[in-house]
């Protein structure tokens, strides 16, 4: 099994991520340079968080131009399981990967706070390792984390079940003091239509212990490593 | 106003880009508020975006706005969110 975890000029999280991926799982990891553009040994590309070019013009507006960009979205046609969060969930958003944009955050302000999410499906390589409607902590640190679409396109995916994670409460439900960043619908996360490509504004590989406060972002990993340990059996027999 | 007279630059385009009716603008909003408290209760709604001045080579304004559509579409502006206008100064 193999993940990449792509470092793009003010990428700040690609070290959480690779160590996220090599304590937790104990697989193969290496970084991808944002020039790079051959991605077929990889069974997992992940966009880490940060700053990418700047943030200059609008969050991922740059990057998403990157060369390795061409070859991600190669990789996402092709099945391959491509996981942004924060910063990576903007660039997917600006690269069409994923549908919808992020706007500034309703207050105004950087928030970066554990916030309460609810797992809203969890049939998906990256949370089958959740239970339905748990309740799970995970921190949020970004500026442009509200998320914004049509009514079109917001409808789509609630109908099609592609919201993955919701803000909410300590008990579960969804509470507008809860929303830090005011999303629509309580949105924190999102897959495509193929369930192959999901973005998250919480960062998991930040609460892969309870020294640091929570160890609920293990399961996004552990999800992606029995979604594709599963995959490896069906080939092999 | 401003009074200075400078050479007018035949090849300067200015793009404004904001967001588009509907989309929830923090920053105009805030803003407002803002002024309201400032004492301006008579400032009803206030818009934020950005623009950017563009010198393009060549003198035929066609191919010009042709560019800065792209440009726009690719770049300057995420359509889901933002409209932009094209204008000549």
């Amino acid at each position: 099994m193999k993940f990449g975890v792509i470092t793009f000029p003010g990428s700040n999280c690609d070290y959480d991520a690779y160590r996220a991926v090599k304590e937790v799982l104990g697989e193969g990891v290496e970084y991808l340079w944002h020039q790079d553009r051959d991605l077929r040994e990889f069974d997992v590309v992940i966009l880490p968080g940060g700053f990418s070019y700047g943030d200059y013009l609008r969050t991922g507006a740059i990057a998403r131009f990157s060369a390795i960009m061409g070859a991600v979205k190669r990789f996402a046609q092709s099945g391959g399981l491509v996981l942004g969060i924060c910063n990576g969930f903007q660039i997917l958003l600006e690269a069409g990967l994923l549908p919808g944009a992020m706007l500034r955050n309703r207050s105004l302000r950087f928030v970066c706070k554990y916030v309460y999410l609810r797992v809203e499906n969890n049939s998906t390589p990256f949370t089958n390792a959740y239970k339905i409607g748990q309740v799970v902590k995970i921190p949020i640190a970004h500026s442009d984390g509200n998320y914004f679409g049509d009514e079109k396109t917001v409808e789509k995916l609630e109908e099609s079940n592609r919201v993955v994670f919701r803000y909410c409460n300590p008990g579960g439900e969804l509470d507008d003091h809860y929303n830090p960043n005011g999303s629509l619908n309580f949105i924190a996360g999102i897959m495509n239509s193929r369930g192959n490509v999901m973005g998250m504004m919480p960062h998991p590989e930040r609460a892969t212990s309870q020294l640091l406060g929570s160890s609920d972002g293990r399961l996004v990993f552990e999800s992606m490593y029995s979604y594709l340990s599963a995959k490896e059996r069906r080939k092999v027999s | 106003m401003s009074t200075d007279k400078k050479p007018r630059n035949p090849h300067l385009w200015r793009v404004d880009v904001s967001l588009k009716e509907g989309v929830l603008d923090p920053q105009g909003t805030t803003i407002r508020r803002a002024l309201a408290d400032m004492g301006y209760k008579n400032i009803k709604e206030v818009k934020s975006g950005r623009f950017f001045e563009i010198e393009l080579d060549g003198d035929r304004a066609k191919e010009a706005v042709k560019t800065l559509e792209e440009v726009c579409r690719k770049l300057l502006a995420n359509p889901v969110i933002e409209r932009y206008e094209i204008k000549r100064l």
